[in-house]
């Protein structure tokens, strides 16, 4: 133990291990911080999520810290409604109008006003239409009107109990519109090439058939930045899955070291200490395993079997505990059978427990801690490179999946940088973390590699 | 005399058998997983009465019959099907024989993938891909050995210094993996800059011209190439100046300082010397590790390599071309493995071939 304690002080002396402390510390914190705030129910609900949970965030947004840097401003998302709204999933902020509905008789005027003040044109507009009614369908005429006082029609309409008019996809409207997305062409000038800033107000006047009937409007305008770290293509916000994929990297990487040191220094033990066909036995095992093609094992199992993250780790293990270090584990093992100092311990009738507890283990921790700590960051990357192959477990956000999400959309053809640049910071941030820590133990426990 | 061919030609046959057996255990246990254990057989077997059904009853010769004629057709059908692929014995009866042609090197026909000209010969697509995977990682790992090697070499001698240091300091960023540097070159090379192409072999068309050709090869080859050196060079140079630096340390090379012999015959004789069995292995190994390419950095990159091959074939259980690439392998480890002991035996007086505590 005296040991341990001596290396955790040397610790000091190396300022890159205390970087790496420093990450780990920083990335165990960021872990509990997003089991609390982000239970595991809830984190799953929005991940797997579809339109439901992410009808009002817009799809390949840039984070929304991009407007403080940038000179030009990207749209919020604008949402105005005649309901009180939902607080939006991660409390992500969003811009609100206003909204007012007035009634006479049997006729309803609903007005959906918000200022516009952004220098960009909004990706999608779409407007969520609720009607209450017995028999009779409640008929709507929507009207869109600019800060210049302009009105364009956008149409008439029945009303279902639930209609989405997705405005952007209008191709009657773009065409009236001059062939322009009516994204764009709903906020452009008469004359001029950026959008028109000021009030905007979209006027729904309803007719009513029936005397119990109602109807109700949500206006989205989708922005292109969103939240801490913007969305993907299902309009997901990265945050979910950047804060969720700390923790399972850190567990994946710690169980499966974990497992595969102890499994592989257990067995090493027995091989040295019963020896002869134990020994062989084990020696020829290691030879096949190393002639098992190691990824494509882990693909096959992913393919044919099961993505789960159990599974995978399991299979990781056990092709782990047969390679070169149970080779190391077992030549340290020999030479301290052999070693006087057993021997003597013996004689003076020490106890198999003191043998081991005082004799045997202090010997192996040299070896054990730096290898222990410098297998995790390949286990944070073998975790990231199954999800980038589409195996990644099939329930959990992991930062591995958003960058297989950002391959397969091809983010970085179409310039969605932040999409593949923020996994990849937390994924080369956790891996250096650990190296940094095992590298500085290395030479903390390998004193032949400390003067050199 | 006699008593030593003796015992090299018993542990020549010792070493061959255990080579052997090991071979046989991995590539059996390979098409055991390969197989999920006859799972495979299952959805194969799904597939042929899908197929069998659909073309039964696309077939005009065949309509009008009653239902229950044609539910005889189908089921003959099928029978004969599983006959013509074996799917009529169980699995390990099976097993065994995909044993024996994995190992007679019987690479037989995949089941969905196929060459470029056509083929459905497992030998024929393997040999179609190999060239592309010697090719970028062949050229991207020996410039990576011979460099590190020395550049090694060369920071043990200046040790302490400035470069050794910076050396040192980025040593842990070759614990990313090659492909995660390819993203990032992607980034900023293809998408950013424009200067280079996102992945592939070659321009779309192919250039006519030879020379053209070989550009536009060399040109795709650059991002892929940097972003495997990226991965590893660091660590190559850290772990060979280290290795140097320990054998540098030794006693005998103390002595030999001593005695004043110039530093490059110190090199020559005393520090590389006994290292050249390591170094030798190494290189055995990274010559064999060429087979199988690297799955992930041909996926990022679009690299018609054979790492891509056993994703796509996985993707579709083309169980034949998996075995094939795993008993390629085994086969090139085991011949590797022996050859180096005699090789060890050649340039390594101390190593008594054959003597107790002799293997490696």
């Amino acid at each position: 133990m005296t040991a341990i304690r001596s290396g955790l002080q040397q610790i000091r002396r190396y300022p890159s291990a205390l970087v790496g402390l420093g990450i780990i510390v920083a990335l165990i914190v960021l872990a509990i911080v997003a089991v609390i705030i982000l239970p595991y129910e809830e984190a799953i609900r929005l991940w797997r999520g579809g339109e439901e949970v992410w009808q009002e965030s817009p799809r390949y947004a840039r984070p929304a810290w991009i407007n403080l840097v940038s000179a030009k401003k990207l749209p919020e998302t604008i949402v105005v409604s005649t309901r009180p709204l939902s607080p939006a999933p991660l409390q992500v902020r969003r811009v609100s109008g206003h909204a007012t509905k007035s009634r006479s008789d049997k006729t309803v005027t609903i007005l959906l006003e918000f200022d516009y003040v952004y220098d960009d044109f909004p990706s999608e507009i779409t407007l969520f239409l609720t009607a209450h009614y017995a028999e009779l369908l409640p008929y709507a005429v929507l009207r869109w009107r600019t800060p210049d006082g302009r009105e364009i029609s956008l149409g008439e309409r029945k009303l279902a109990a639930s209609e989405r008019y997705s405005i952007s996809q209008d191709t009657r409207l773009e065409r009236r519109l001059g062939n322009r997305p009516p994204e764009i062409g709903l906020f452009l000038p008469p004359q001029g090439t950026t959008p028109l800033k000021g009030r905007y107000a979209l006027q729904i006047v309803g007719t009513l058939f029936e005397e119990n009937s109602d109807i109700d409007a949500k206006l989205v305008v989708h922005g292109k930045v969103y939240g801490l770290a913007g969305t993907d293509h299902k309009r997901r916000d990265l945050t979910v899955a950047l804060l969720w994929g700390a923790p399972v990297a850190l567990a994946f990487g710690f169980i499966v070291a974990v497992g595969t040191s102890l499994t592989t220094l257990i067995i090493a033990a027995i091989g040295a200490w019963y020896g002869r066909w134990v020994d062989a036995l084990i020696q020829r095992i290691t030879e096949v395993n190393i002639i098992l093609p190691y990824l494509p094992i882990l693909i096959i199992i992913g393919t044919f079997y099961s993505r789960s993250i159990w599974v995978m780790m399991i299979a990781i293990t056990l092709l782990s505990i047969f390679t070169a270090g149970i080779k190391v584990y077992r030549a340290i093992f020999l030479q301290i059978k052999e070693s006087p100092y057993i021997e003597a311990a013996r004689a003076y009738g020490a106890s198999n427990l003191r043998l081991i507890v005082r004799y045997m283990v202090p010997r192996i921790i040299p070896v054990l801690v730096p290898g222990f700590v410098t297998l995790i960051p390949g286990l944070v990357f073998l975790e990231a490179s199954l999800g980038l192959l589409g195996l990644g477990d099939p329930v959990l956000p992991t930062w591995g999946k958003i960058l297989n999400d950002a391959q397969s959309n091809g983010a970085l053809y179409k310039g969605y940088y932040y999409w593949v640049l923020s996994p990849s910071a937390l994924l080369m941030l956790t891996a250096l973390g650990f190296a940094l820590l095992g590298f500085a133990l290395d030479r903390i426990f390998n004193p032949r590699l400390r003067e050199l | 005399m006699i008593e030593t061919i003796r015992r090299v030609f018993t542990y020549t046959v010792y070493r061959v058998v255990a080579l052997a057996i090991t071979v046989v255990i991995g590539v059996y246990l390979a098409i055991l997983i390969a197989n999920m254990g006859g799972y495979v057989d299952e959805i194969r077997k799904a597939q042929i009465n899908e197929a069998v059904g659909a073309q039964v009853l696309a077939d005009r010769s065949l309509q009008g019959l009653p239902p229950s004629e044609l539910r005889r057709i189908i089921d003959q059908r099928k029978e004969l099907e599983y006959k013509r692929l074996g799917l009529d014995k169980p699995f390990m009866v099976r097993s065994f024989n995909y044993l024996w042609d994995a190992l007679s090197l019987n690479l037989g026909r995949a089941e969905h993938l196929s060459s470029d000209s056509g083929s459905r010969q497992v030998r024929l697509i393997l040999l179609e891909r190999l060239p592309a995977t010697l090719l970028l990682f062949g050229t991207a790992n020996l410039f990576l050995f011979f460099f590190s090697l020395f550049a090694g070499l060369w920071l043990s001698r200046r040790y302490g210094s400035f470069l050794d240091k910076l050396v040192i300091a980025l040593t842990p960023t070759s614990v990313a993996p090659a492909w995660f540097y390819g993203i990032f070159l992607i980034l900023i090379f293809a998408s950013l800059l424009k200067l280079l192409p996102f992945g592939g072999m070659v321009d779309a068309p192919p250039p006519k011209d030879k020379l053209q050709y070989a550009l536009s090869v060399l040109k795709h080859m650059i991002l892929p190439t940097l972003s495997w050196w990226l991965s590893s060079i660091f660590l190559a140079i850290y772990s060979r100046r280290t290795f140097f630096l320990i054998f540098a340390s030794e006693d005998y090379v103390e002595m030999a300082r001593a005695k004043g012999l110039p530093s490059g015959i110190i090199e020559r004789r005393y520090i590389l010397r006994p290292t050249l069995p390591t170094i030798i292995t190494q290189f055995a190994f990274l010559l064999i590790g060429l087979w199988g390419g690297a799955i992930l950095t041909e996926t990022i990159f679009n690299w018609p390599g054979i790492g891509r091959l056993t994703f796509q074939a996985i993707g579709l259980y083309d169980t034949p071309v998996i075995i094939a690439s795993t008993v390629i392998y085994a086969y090139l480890l085991a011949l590797t493995v022996f050859l180096l002991d005699i090789i060890y035996a050649l340039v390594d007086p101390r190593v008594k071939v054959g003597a107790e505590g002799g293997t490696v």
